[in-house]
């Protein structure tokens, strides 16, 4: 237990004094919302319907962005064969990883998506929605994600690798996410979709883990 | 025998003696040209079945004909994954390099396969549906599926030890396996929502003979056709692998 809360801890610093990394992931989350009106065109009401859906790629893409830099400085500076051998199970060290990738990069978004919501033109329901299938959404983002990036860090050039694996298998996220906030069957599938959410969320924040120590000691060996 | 020493090792079972790659190679080799020739009488027979001895749908016309190659592709699009499960099945707890091989071998297959399902469906969707492309359930999840398998070929060519890699893509597999359901079932439930009159009408069982007899046999010259590819690329990695171990040898300057 106390290895896992080191390894939180020692993240969170690191992210925390590390040349400001949260807040260019925050700033390419709004550009990237912000700049959907240059394509689309103004027009109020296109975005206010589009917004859940431009809201959710912007935090994805921003979410896929950081993965390179999840493990592969540990092993290039020989931490992640530290872990290896350490009292605390490797799978423990992921979820601390887990844990500390969804409070540095999917926090932050979510602490931002009120001012995309206010700038695309939302309305209160919507933008309470989005942030609650924000907050139960992402943190299936973050174990796909830690599994993406323990699957290619034994990869030298596997920089844009990972985001290529996981896009495929985040779709459901997408899809429940975006149809938590913007019920087209009404609002009982809305809140199908909200729970639906929160089981895939549960469910590969307590696999991924797991399957991300097994690539990592089978990569490394 | 040979000069590798593959018959050096004393009391295998018959299990390793079939799956010992050396082994594998010399067993198979005689079932490769009997395999072309039963896949290539399959397609004759099918083809022939397809372009001339079939009736044309009342409804789509000769159209109908896409379908004695868009339904077997499409089968095996599902199929070679299966196969790349179990194979990444045999990886993980036997660690058998034959398994990693069969793994390798049938990532890009599956990706031609799955490619050649979602290329003639939409040749087929032009005239029937009017439309290339729809946002069908089955459609959506075809398309993941080609990018899953394009993703493992990615992942294959970027690793530069194939048997750490092999161990890896195998992790990768076996999770995209478990994935594959659950991205069916939220694509079936979007695309449900979407569109509440679906362009697909149960229309299998109701099939007359005429047509399902050419699409057994393109089904099973199609099934073949994988089998023949899989054991032939089979053999070209694990060529392949030696010339790599011959070359290292070279290197090292211990090459006899």
């Amino acid at each position: 237990m106390s290895g896992f809360l080191a390894v939180l801890r020692r993240d969170l610093r690191l992210a925390l004094s590390g040349g400001g990394e949260m807040l260019t992931l925050v700033l390419f989350f709004i550009i990237v919302g912000a700049i959907t009106p240059f394509a689309v065109g103004p027009d109020r009401a296109l975005l206010a319907r589009i917004a859940p859906g431009v809201i959710w790629i912007a935090a994805f893409l921003a979410m896929l962005l950081g993965l390179d830099r999840l493990l592969r400085p540990d092993r290039d500076d020989g931490t992640l064969a530290l872990y290896r051998r350490a009292d605390a199970p490797l799978a423990a060290v992921l979820f601390a990883k887990v844990i500390a990738h969804w409070l540095t990069s999917a926090l932050p978004l979510i602490l931002a998506a009120p001012f995309l919501a206010l700038i695309l033109g939302m309305d209160m329901e919507a933008f309470w929605r989005t942030l609650l299938s924000l907050l139960l959404g992402t943190p299936a983002l973050a174990a796909f994600g830690t599994f993406g990036a323990a699957i290619t860090v034994a990869v030298r050039r596997g920089g844009l690798l990972a985001p290529i694996l996981i896009a495929p298998l985040c779709v459901p996220v997408l899809i429940f996410g975006v149809g938590a906030i913007a019920p087209l069957g009404g609002p009982d599938q809305a809140s199908a979709a909200l729970l639906l959410l929160a089981a895939l969320s549960l469910m590969a924040t307590a696999l991924s883990p797991f399957a991300a120590a097994l690539a990592i000691d089978w990569g490394e060996e | 025998m040979n000069s590798d020493g593959i018959n050096d090792a004393p009391k295998m079972s018959w299990w390793n003696r079939l799956a010992h790659p050396g082994q594998f190679l010399i067993w198979t080799r005689p079932l490769v040209w009997p395999l072309v020739a039963l896949t290539a009488a399959l397609f004759a027979i099918g083809l022939w079945f397809a372009f001339f001895n079939s009736p044309a749908d009342y409804q789509m016309g000769d159209t109908v004909r896409i379908m004695y190659v868009h339904v077997p592709t499409a089968w095996l699009s599902q199929f070679v994954y299966g196969t790349m499960a179990v194979s990444a099945l045999g990886t993980l707890v036997w660690r058998h390099p034959m398994a990693d091989v069969s793994m390798k071998a049938a990532a890009p297959l599956g990706a031609v396969f799955t490619a050649l399902a979602l290329f003639t469906g939409s040749m087929w969707g032009r005239p029937t549906w009017g439309t290339f492309w729809e946002w069908d359930g089955r459609m959506t999840s075809t398309l993941i599926l080609l990018f899953l398998y394009l993703g493992l070929v990615a992942l294959w060519r970027a690793f530069d030890d194939q048997l750490r890699a092999a161990r890896v893509i195998a992790i990768f597999t076996l999770v995209g396996a478990v994935n594959v359901p659950i991205i069916k079932f939220s694509v079936d439930w979007w695309s449900t929502l979407h569109q509440p009159a679906s362009v697909f009408t149960a229309e299998g069982p109701k099939m007359p003979g005429s047509l399902l007899t050419p699409l057994f046999v393109m089904f099973f010259a199609f099934t073949f056709l994988f089998i023949t590819l899989q054991l032939v690329s089979m053999h070209t990695e694990v060529r392949r692998r030696r010339v790599m171990t011959l070359e290292r040898k070279l290197a090292r300057g211990d090459a006899a």
